[in-house]
């Protein structure tokens, strides 16, 4: 396995205040990832940083071998970085068809594809975003991801706000998409559902990656003072 | 789906009165309303222009005049030269053959739209506005004071310019040229609506930062839809000049851009058939009211006040249901 992303000594700031002082974290090719930590630890802020959407003050991030600290957010996407948002962050008001194509990248993700993949969204392709339910947004949020033919996938809270037979259907979609050898980055504040998932773990704290590892080696100790279980 | 359904309706009846007003107005022999229903159309078309900028991309240029105009300035040089058997420069002839003419005034408004979108785009909102209206006003005042091509008594067209297989000097022959023009230009509007491009254009409209999260550039795809929006206004210029066989800078004022901006309102913005609906509105208006009073500007000011308060997806939107594309 060789690194497809390695991120060093991050430093991310708001303004003047920092948000990130020092993550550290590496995804291998076909590996799944899991970044966790409490609420206002900075796991989106790393994501967002990755994607290129906030400028980095410290520290380097390099994609397939590339340093792309310094590229812009739609250089980064290009080179196979695919975002799924917190919160869906669709184009509300384009149709499904809409979302999907506007991302295209050649690759084998196509709009067939991802229909198939998501049958729903087939069904769905005439219809605005802003009509869909929650948990067919967070489908539409990860076809477009895989419209842009990524080769890392960043899954900020993948599941969040939605019904339990939703969020089983979300997950076994995300397994399939390891399965095929597809490396993920993933953040999610449910343990139990992203740990089965999980190849390797990255927990932080205040801004800063505190422990590495395997998810066999989380133990009660590290979850009861890290992630407030 | 219904409203969609209900739009290509309103859009079929809107295409075949546009041709059955003139075929009606041949019929009973009143060519003034031929000549009417060409000017509708070649508005039309600029505006097509305009909404592929400001409906699909959110741009609201307030200079697209320079394109109308620079398109008519290329018809009206063009066919000086032709006429007088005067090079233009470098021992470049004129010509009296609109395609070739067409061909130069997309090129050459792209090429201005080219220089001032990149400039321009790196700023939004009440800026860009203002700075698409200085770099008009600045080719306005440059038109004005330029004697070699009449300056602000503007330019003749003697004859028109000739198209292959077409009389454009009978007014049924050159309805239908504009109206073939129009159509093929709704036609590649949908097109690329329908297309990746136009999807990325109106991603970028929702929100630029999203989009460039999923690989899109707003300004490279902003900048494109830009340059070919300025070659469709253009093309309109060249054809109105020669509709009206005379260019001046009245065709590059504030006041032309403000009326293809009130002709995409009025029909509704980002819909396919809305700069048909507004430009038949605005002539319709100039000609029923303009006959009335001279200040018949006064009444659109207040149809416009209606549609931007109670109908803002314009006459589409009111006929056809909720603006398809917020």
């Amino acid at each position: 396995m060789s690194a497809m992303l390695e991120v060093e000594a991050l430093e991310v700031f708001y303004g003047a205040s920092q948000a990130l002082f020092g993550v550290d974290l590496t995804v291998e090719e076909g590996q799944a990832v899991a970044l966790m930590g409490r609420n206002g630890m900075g796991k989106t802020t790393t994501i967002q940083s990755i994607c290129r959407m906030l400028p980095v003050r410290g520290g380097r991030i390099r994609f397939g071998g590339r340093d792309i600290t310094a590229l812009p957010s739609y250089r980064a996407a290009r080179l196979g970085l695919g975002l799924v948002p917190e919160g869906r962050r669709c184009f509300p008001n384009l149709t499904v068809t809409e979302n999907l194509i506007a991302a295209a990248r050649p690759g084998p993700w196509t709009l067939k594809r991802v229909r198939d993949f998501f049958p729903r969204l087939g069904e769905r392709a005439d219809q605005y975003a802003l009509t869909l339910s929650g948990g067919e947004q967070q489908m539409l949020a990860i076809g477009r991801a895989l419209m842009t033919n990524p080769r890392l996938l960043l899954l900020d809270e993948a599941t969040e706000g939605l019904a339990p037979v939703i969020r089983r259907e979300i997950w076994t979609a995300i397994a399939a998409l390891k399965a095929e050898g597809l490396s993920i980055l993933l953040v999610d504040k449910t343990l139990s559902e992203i740990l089965p998932l999980a190849d390797a773990c990255v927990i932080l704290e205040r801004g800063q990656s505190v422990w590495h590892g395997d998810p066999g080696a989380l133990t009660d100790e590290i979850e009861r003072r890290y992630l407030g279980l | 789906m219904a409203e969609m359904r209900r739009e290509w309706i309103v859009n079929a009846v809107l295409a075949m009165a546009l041709l059955i007003v003139p075929l009606v107005a041949l019929w009973i022999n009143e060519p003034f309303y031929v000549t009417l229903a060409t000017r509708v159309a070649i508005l039309a078309l600029a505006g097509v222009g305009l909404n592929l900028a400001l409906g699909l991309g959110g741009m609201v240029s307030f200079g697209h005049a320079a394109y109308f105009g620079l398109g008519g300035y290329v018809a009206g040089i063009m066919a000086h030269h032709a006429f007088t058997g005067l090079p233009m420069w470098i021992g470049v002839t004129g010509s009296n053959q609109m395609l070739w003419i067409w061909l130069w005034a997309a090129l050459l408004s792209g090429f201005l739209a080219l220089i001032i979108g990149a400039l321009s785009l790196r700023t939004s909102g009440i800026f860009f506005i203002m700075i698409t209206l200085a770099f008009a006003q600045m080719i306005f005042y440059f038109t004005l004071s330029w004697p070699a091509y009449g300056g602000e008594d503007g330019l003749p067209i003697f004859v028109r310019n000739q198209f292959p297989g077409l009389n454009t000097m009978r007014p049924w022959d050159m309805f239908i040229l504009s109206y073939g023009v129009l159509m093929l230009a709704l036609v590649f509007f949908a097109m690329l609506r329908a297309a990746r491009f136009g999807a990325a254009l109106m991603a970028i409209r929702q929100n630029p930062d999203r989009a460039a999260a999923v690989g899109i550039s707003p300004f490279g795809v902003k900048l494109a839809a830009f340059v070919l929006s300025g070659m469709i206004t253009g093309l309109a210029g060249a054809m109105m000049a020669d509709l009206t066989r005379f260019v001046s800078p009245a065709m590059i004022a504030w006041q032309m851009s403000g009326e293809l901006i009130v002709i995409i309102i009025l029909g509704g913005v980002g819909r396919l058939f809305g700069p048909v609906a507004g430009a038949a509105i605005l002539v319709a208006f100039e000609v029923i009211f303009g006959g009335i009073t001279e200040h018949w500007q006064f009444f659109l000011g207040l149809i416009l006040l209606g549609v931007v308060l109670f109908a803002r997806g314009g006459l589409i939107g009111l006929l056809a249901g909720r603006a398809r594309h917020g």
